[in-house]
């Protein structure tokens, strides 16, 4: 493999090398994909608890007077209704309803958002945001995203982990909510309640020199040792995802696809009195809707539908195609997702995966494949 | 992990002990620790031909997907059941988890292929370390 341009690194990339983490060029970025075992890390996660390194997201912030007029222009969900604290799933869009990316919206204070972005995509965010706000009024765009080395801890687990690190009551953060605490003697570190693997936990945001992310990392896993806790790479957090039904830019959003098809409507607005892409978006639905959606697929024959794989309806006729696809570690069964005509989204509909050449059946089944059942104490 | 060196290996990654006129192929520790998790293998049947340097299966971790290449001609004898139940098996143990056994059309086929040091040195390249 020739190497044409230097991958960027986060600050634990040594840490991540002296582990022997299997590392891999995800979006220009050298971050490890596989710790100790994908399957073992899966299942840490969704069993106890698993910590993944994930500096590489990108985090810009919006500050001033105007900054949330530019938050309720650049993105399809209603951020007047945060309260300081809160956050949200939310997205930018392009003028015809598809994806510049999705995003998790913070309102840090009345004047003052945080807007974390995926990492494949910061430099084509940071410049759509300067683009799309940067005349608005009252406000201040910032790229934060290498000021900060992000944690996500992650599993049943992890909730008791992170507890002893830190003297801020985590039982008063609701799921995506946020507060800042002292987090392993370091002050005022944002605590989120948030994450991409269908488990409850935590992403904190800590400076991001390698001596600090070093330590708090080195301490998160010994805090967690006694629950099994493992280092996990993002071949573990694609799957674990993938189970919850989650989107990857990329994959199930992208330029090419707009918000409805993917299933995300209820996160765009449309009473909002405006937003980039709102006019598309209402278009498409006066016009009677979109006409393929994003569906679950679980395998019924013997055979691993991933990523790119088309799909066929039984007559034999291309209909659509895999966007992510794995054995999922968690469910055992050979799971996907993948953009059909809507009429073959009907649930128990059978469609066929072209695999290697050969077709194998699937059927529809719902989203989420996996939901995790919530403590109720 | 060493690499037996009572075996030949291809560039693609298989390894073959040969006996008499019989050999047995399975995939090597290099191959199984760059996949990962192994989930699922695809083998012939007993009594179809594989071709030397052909694709004869696949073998598929968590993540990815990688074709299986014959290192010699001929048919196959046996296949391991075992995997189709516990396909990890090749990744606790690579140089014995066999995958199938075939008649040799041609043995010396098998004098073209990696020696353990040959193919030791070629992955080292591959890596780059």
């Amino acid at each position: 493999m020739a190497e044409t341009m230097e991958l960027r690194k986060t600050a634990l990339n040594a840490v991540h090398r002296a582990a022997k983490s299997k590392m891999v060029d995800f979006g220009g970025w050298d971050m490890p994909v596989d710790c100790c075992g994908l399957i073992a890390e899966h299942m840490a996660v969704r069993t106890a608890v698993g910590v993944f390194d994930v500096s590489h997201m990108g985090d810009i912030q919006l500050r001033g007077p105007g900054s949330l007029a530019a938050v309720q222009h650049l993105c399809m969900n209603d951020a007047s209704k945060l309260a300081v604290g809160q956050a949200h799933y939310s997205a930018m869009l392009y003028p015809n309803g598809t994806f510049v990316d999705d995003v998790v919206v913070h309102k840090l204070s009345d004047n003052d958002y945080l807007i974390v972005i995926n990492a494949g995509t910061r430099e084509k965010d940071i410049q759509w945001v300067r683009k799309t706000i940067g005349h608005m009024p009252g406000v201040h765009v910032n790229d934060f995203s290498d000021y900060y080395t992000q944690l996500a801890i992650q599993g049943p687990r992890a909730a008791e982990t992170l507890q002893k690190l830190t003297s801020t009551d985590l039982g008063t953060i609701k799921n995506y909510w946020f507060t800042w605490g002292q987090v392993c003697g370091l002050h005022n570190v944002m605590i989120a309640r948030t994450g991409y693997t269908g488990e409850d936990g935590f992403e904190i945001y800590i400076p991001s020199d390698e001596t600090t992310s070093a330590r708090v990392w080195g301490e998160v896993l010994a805090a967690g040792a006694e629950f099994g806790i493992l280092a996990c790479g993002l071949g573990a957090r694609n799957t674990l995802r993938l189970e919850a039904g989650m989107a990857l830019y990329g994959h199930e959003i992208s330029d090419n696809i707009n918000v409805l098809e993917a299933g995300l409507g209820r996160y765009a607005k449309l009473d909002k009195p405006e937003f980039v892409g709102r006019d598309a978006l209402l278009e498409i639905q006066a016009a009677g809707g979109t006409k393929r959606k994003l569906v679950g697929l679980e395998m019924i024959e013997r055979g691993i539908g991933r990523d790119g794989y088309p799909v066929f309806s039984l007559d034999g006729k291309r209909v659509g195609e895999i966007t992510s696809g794995s054995p999922s570690p968690f469910l055992k069964k050979n799971i996907s997702m993948a953009y059909v005509p809507v009429d073959l989204t009907a649930l128990d509909t059978e469609v066929a995966v072209e695999i290697r050449g050969q077709m194998v059946k699937a059927k529809v089944v719902p989203l989420p494949f996996y939901k995790r059942v919530k403590k109720t104490a | 992990m060493a690499y037996p060196a009572d075996y030949r290996y291809t560039k693609e990654h298989e390894w073959i002990k040969v006996d008499g006129n019989t050999g047995t192929v399975g995939i090597t520790d290099y191959a199984q620790n760059s996949l990962g998790d192994i989930v699922f293998v695809d083998l012939p049947a007993v009594g179809d031909a594989v071709e030397a340097g052909k694709s004869f299966g696949s073998v598929e971790s968590v993540k990815a997907v990688s074709d299986l290449f014959a290192p010699v001609s001929g048919k196959v004898t046996a296949i391991n059941e075992e995997l189709k139940d516990a396909p990890e098996k090749i990744n606790t143990d690579a140089n014995i988890t066999w995958l199938l056994k075939v008649e040799l059309s041609d043995v010396k086929q098998v004098d073209g292929l990696l020696t353990a040091a040959d193919y030791e040195k070629f992955t080292s390249e591959e890596t780059g370390h």
